[in-house]
């Protein structure tokens, strides 16, 4: 009986302590949107989303970064994605377990354990300098997509690993070339774990602060072609509380980021319902 | 009319195959008649399976495995270096043991061989569709809502669906692995009848665990035990006149 007793409270300690894991994860959440929110929205009017920065920030809104960080963001996604997807693909289709494939995930899983600072930095010495692109929304679209490459890789593999393998058996008895059956029965079926991936990477990349100082520049000027410099949100948010220039316009464009954000989750949850449960 | 008359559609020479070290077949001469139905019956692992996967190459897709010795498919060797595989599963089509249509609608899942065939505009391909679907006896179950999603449909539909899939891309052999162990005994009778009927059409080879089945269905059994095969005859004879021991003491339900 004693011995029961003592099994009953463990659980209900374990029980306690799971329960505070969760609630605190979502006190945490609940407190930063509350202090961004309380402080960022009364900035929120349809000016500060439409007007470009004036005097460095101290006026004006944010259009100009909101550009800048949808370009970039694009960019990335528009490279890291198909080569991420592509790598997925490799991994689980054309090669079985092998010496190749320990190496591309060995080096993946490098690839995610790297500093971003450190991807920065190549990004600057690689794309900046040696490839003359110079502070440019190419080169910090393409240090981002090297950023986000492991990310694609994982969700995607592991999307593509969860579909059944009579699947593939079916298309190759029906006569289907390895071709068809990764486009038209893998990939489809895969669509929602890699959505979720380029989510997450879509999310990294407007998040991201010191990469892109380093390698797309912090210009406010509207750009004009993949080759002009510009200033992301995020950058603008981090230089405006950084060097007191306005902790109002800063808490702004943190509110911003955050709705930005949640947006895209929000549209991307919807097309997911609207395109692909249903489909299946 | 004796059996043996009937024209050689497929056939195998010294077949062996390996699941690494494993030796899951060995020796098998086995020959299929055109247009009847071959049933293999035998113990679980006994290697009915791995033999029905050797027919549409489908057992090269895991990997470390090996083969020896020739399938012949109308006089050709389907592992001699050249062939086209893909071409040859159309050929040789399968249904699995458990139901599988894809996560489609049903027309997408009738469609789906000729679509990747290429088979056809898009109309000819409606036609197909409801073609194989009748010949597949779902039609009348089905017409109403082809659209609506493949896995809303019964075990049983489920599992004519495959097969209305299979028909269409034109096969000529139909392999079948267990294709009623996941159903009750009403849709298994449905499956059944269809059979008789795509005999008339088609050459089907069926794995089967239940003897009730293979007697029933069947033209010609083979009996697999431990990767080999020790009889083969027509069906009534190994039924009634089976010449190996081991034989009768499965069919007679001794060990199974």
């Amino acid at each position: 009986m004693i011995i029961n007793r003592s099994r009953y409270m463990t659980q209900s300690i374990a029980k306690f302590l799971i329960w505070m894991g969760a609630l605190s994860t979502i006190a945490v959440m609940i407190l930063i949107l509350f202090q961004i929110l309380k402080e960022g929205l009364p900035v929120l009017h349809l000016r500060f989303f439409l007007d470009s920065p004036k005097n460095m920030g101290r006026e004006g809104g944010i259009f100009s970064t909101l550009i800048g960080t949808m370009a970039l963001t694009g960019v990335a996604i528009f490279f890291g994605a198909p080569l991420g997807v592509g790598t997925a693909v490799f991994l689980r289709e054309f090669t079985r377990e092998s010496k190749i494939s320990r190496v591309i995930r060995f080096g993946t899983d490098c690839l995610a354990g790297v500093p971003s600072i450190i991807f920065g930095l190549f990004g600057f010495v690689f794309f900046v300098i040696q490839l003359n692109m110079g502070w440019s929304i190419l080169s910090g679209g393409l240090t981002l997509a090297a950023m986000i490459l492991p990310t694609v890789i994982s969700t995607s593999e592991e999307s593509i690993r969860a579909i059944p393998p009579s699947y593939r058996e079916v298309s190759y008895s029906l006569g289907g070339t390895k071709w068809q059956t990764i486009t038209r029965v893998v990939l489809p079926s895969a669509l929602p774990g890699i959505f979720t991936g380029i989510l997450l990477s879509i999310g990294r990349s407007i998040g991201e602060t010191a990469a892109v100082i380093l390698t797309a520049g912090s210009s406010l000027v509207m750009p004009t072609s993949l080759f002009s410099p510009i200033r992301t949100m995020s950058v603008h948010f981090y230089i405006l509380a950084r060097e007191g220039i306005s902790m109002e316009m800063a808490y702004g464009t943190g509110a911003a980021l955050i709705l930005l954000v949640l947006m895209i989750n929000m549209m991307a949850q919807w097309l997911i319902n609207r395109y692909i449960r249903h489909r299946t | 009319m004796t059996e043996s008359h009937l024209a050689v559609k497929m056939e195998t020479r010294g077949l062996h195959f390996y699941y690494g070290s494993n030796h899951a077949l060995k020796n098998i001469n086995i020959v299929i008649k055109e247009r009847q139905i071959t049933a293999l019956i035998g113990p679980s692992g006994c290697g009915k399976s791995t033999f029905l996967r050797t027919l549409n190459r489908l057992n090269e897709l895991i990997p470390h495995t090996r083969i020896e010795g020739a399938v012949i498919l109308d006089g050709e060797d389907i592992y001699q270096p050249g062939t086209d595989v893909v071409s040859l599963r159309q050929r040789v089509g399968m249904v699995f043991q458990r139901p599988n249509p894809f996560p489609k609608s049903i027309f997408e899942n009738v469609a789906f061989g000729p679509k990747v065939l290429g088979l056809g505009t898009k109309r000819e391909i409606e036609e197909k569709v409801e073609q194989s679907l009748k010949a597949a006896a779902l039609w009348p179950e089905v017409s109403d809502r082809l659209h609506s999603n493949a896995l809303s449909l019964t075990l049983g539909q489920q599992q004519r669906l495959c097969i209305a899939r299979v028909l269409a891309v034109q096969p000529e052999v139909i392999l079948m692995d267990e294709p009623c162990s996941a159903l009750d005994p009403l849709a298994t009778l449905k499956i059944e009848e269809l059979m008789q009927d795509l005999k008339k059409n088609y050459t089907i080879v069926i794995v089967t665990h239940n003897m009730q089945q293979a007697a029933r269905t069947s033209n010609w059994t083979g009996f697999f035990h431990l990767g080999e095969v020790l009889e083969y005859g027509p069906t009534e004879t190994i039924f009634t006149h089976p010449k190996d021991p081991q034989t009768e003491n499965y069919i007679t339900g001794r060990y199974g």
